[in-house]
């Protein structure tokens, strides 16, 4: 059984994978991109991997270099996420992810954070708008 | 999003392959951020890192034959030549050092290396349209100038440096530089350094908000404001604070909030900056350096610590990172005299998050920046978190109690 919510392309692309949740703000330079585990102190996922995950979390942190350092590093070595899905785009986190070609999607409805949970397969489909949930 | 004839044909490539790149790259991001049109912009500040994606994105501009309209001035990498003479710089970070700096000149950047360009080199009027990332640079032009940018990518600004263009969305529309939750400080805050605890303290209860702040002294130093704005950005994400009667779209409450009421009111006491503080500093013990200039230290600042080290001697070396502007004018006033005799000293051009500080990496230093801590837990490198003046006294006895 699967189920559909509309969001809004940020990056394009289409990819499916398995959810993992952060509920802290996220900073791609404090993931070991040797690893794609987050080294960041006191950050919720610290200690996870988020390597071929489709990354949920509401918003960027940290300055404006950062980000594209980090996902280009995590692009490099294949460890970064496979698709980002955000509440609060900002500029840094979208000029990024544009330029490194990491599918974004923002403006999902609340009715999806209420269903998904960590390791649901997720297809991402931010060109047509779509995320759907098929396990 | 309607484009100009001009904008048009740049996306079409009329203008160069590498034009064309910088255009689409702004073309999505407005239709990410529902933007109108485009708006010309007259300065920008590009947030250069000397890392990968940095040096691959502005060679990959320069190779498509890419140059700036609005030069944008730049951050710093590494002082190649200074760092060669006090430890080995490996013939790969020398590369990647040489090849950054020559491609910023062949796009056409300005070549200061400084992250605090906004303090003496680019310095907006009120109501100005720019493009500066860098996240000391995005909040201070906003706030404390009432200039207009919004929080720039590293990439996005080099875009706008091109085209001299930037799409019109977020904080260059009046409506959203209105405040939105009322931050009231009841703790004591009384020097440069309880901006920096401010800072980091807030962002996690601000959620995405513009902040007011009330009850701060009406007579902030600019390196007070500087900390504010660059702490703000790495605890979080904001691109510009309002202080009541002290930043110019706030010389009343009513002012800041645009004749609205605050969405929330959230309070900061003394025991939130000694939380964060205590969170955030590496423990305490022996140390092996002291450093300073995240961002950049002004001649004020530079003048203090020459202060407290006039005629004394440092147990651990001491680095102040500043721009090349106020290296020299730190060398006329004879502080770096002063600093070096003491065994301190100043290095231009250069960011702590740079792999020419390797022979620090796996030791503690002390440091009145918790934006340097926190960049530099990459590079292993362990940091007490003090005010100036216990940083000086730290690096006297070498060690931190």
């Amino acid at each position: 059984m699967s189920e559909t919510y509309a969001c809004h392309k940020v990056s394009e692309g289409v990819i499916e994978g398995d959810v993992l949740i952060s509920t802290d703000d996220f900073c791609f330079y404090l993931v070991d991109p040797k690893t794609g585990v987050v080294i960041e102190k006191n950050h919720c996922l610290e200690g996870q991997s988020i390597a071929d995950k489709i990354l949920v979390f509401p918003s960027g942190k940290g300055s404006s270099v950062v980000q594209a350092d980090g996902m280009y590093q995590l692009k490099m070595t294949g460890k970064g996420p496979k698709a980002l899905i955000i509440k609060y785009p900002d500029t840094v986190l979208v000029a990024s992810s544009i330029i490194m070609e990491m599918p974004v999607v923002d403006r999902v409805p609340n009715s999806f954070y209420e269903q998904v949970k960590n390791g649901d397969k997720l297809r991402v489909d931010a060109d047509q708008g779509t995320l759907t949930i098929l396990s | 999003m309607q484009l100009t004839v001009e904008e048009q044909e740049m996306l079409d490539g009329k203008y160069g392959k590498g034009t064309q790149i910088a255009m689409k790259i702004q073309v999505a991001l407005g239709e990410v951020f529902d933007a109108p049109k485009m708006v010309p912009v007259s300065r920008t500040h590009v947030a250069l890192s000397n890392q990968e994606a940095d040096l691959w994105f502005v060679e990959k501009l320069v190779n498509a034959g890419a140059k700036c309209r609005v030069s944008p001035t730049v951050n710093p990498g590494f002082n190649l030549e200074y760092f060669q003479c006090i430890t080995t710089i490996s013939k790969e970070d020398e590369q990647t050092i040489r090849r950054t700096r020559q491609a910023y000149k062949d796009i056409g950047a300005t070549l200061t290396f400084d992250c605090t360009p906004y303090l003496e080199k680019n310095v907006p009027r009120f109501g100005e349209i720019t493009a500066f990332s860098e996240s000391s640079a995005t909040p201070f032009i906003n706030s404390v100038y009432g200039a207009r940018t919004n929080r720039e990518s590293a990439q996005s600004a080099l875009c706008a440096a091109i085209t001299g263009r930037t799409p019109l969305y977020g904080f260059l529309l009046d409506e959203n530089r209105k405040g939105q939750v009322l931050v009231d400080v009841q703790a004591d805050v009384k020097n440069d350094f309880d901006y920096q605890l401010l800072g980091y303290a807030v962002p996690k209860k601000l959620q995405f908000k513009t902040p007011v702040f009330v009850n701060l002294p009406t007579t902030p130093s600019p390196a007070a404001l500087m900390n504010l704005g660059a702490q703000l950005n790495t605890a979080g994400n904001v691109p510009m604070y309002h202080i009541v009667g002290v930043t110019p779209e706030a010389r009343t409450i009513e002012d800041a909030f645009q004749g609205d009421e605050p969405e929330r009111i959230i309070t900061i006491t003394q025991e939130d900056l000694d939380q964060v503080h205590a969170e955030i500093t590496d423990p305490v013990g022996k140390i092996d350096f002291a450093l300073f200039g995240c961002p950049h230290f002004n001649l004020n600042q530079v003048a203090q610590v020459a202060e407290l080290v006039k005629g004394k001697k440092l147990e651990v070396k001491l680095w102040i990172m500043t721009s090349s502007l106020t290296k020299e004018l730190a060398t006329r006033m004879g502080y770096l005299e002063t600093l070096q005799a003491a065994g301190g000293d100043i290095v231009d051009d250069t960011c702590m998050d740079q792999p020419c500080w390797e022979f620090l990496y796996g030791k503690k230093g002390v440091t009145d920046s918790p934006k340097c801590a926190y960049y530099t837990k990459r590079r292993n490198m362990q940091f007490v978190i003090r005010k100036v003046e216990d940083c000086i006294e730290a690096a006297m006895r070498g060690e931190v109690s």
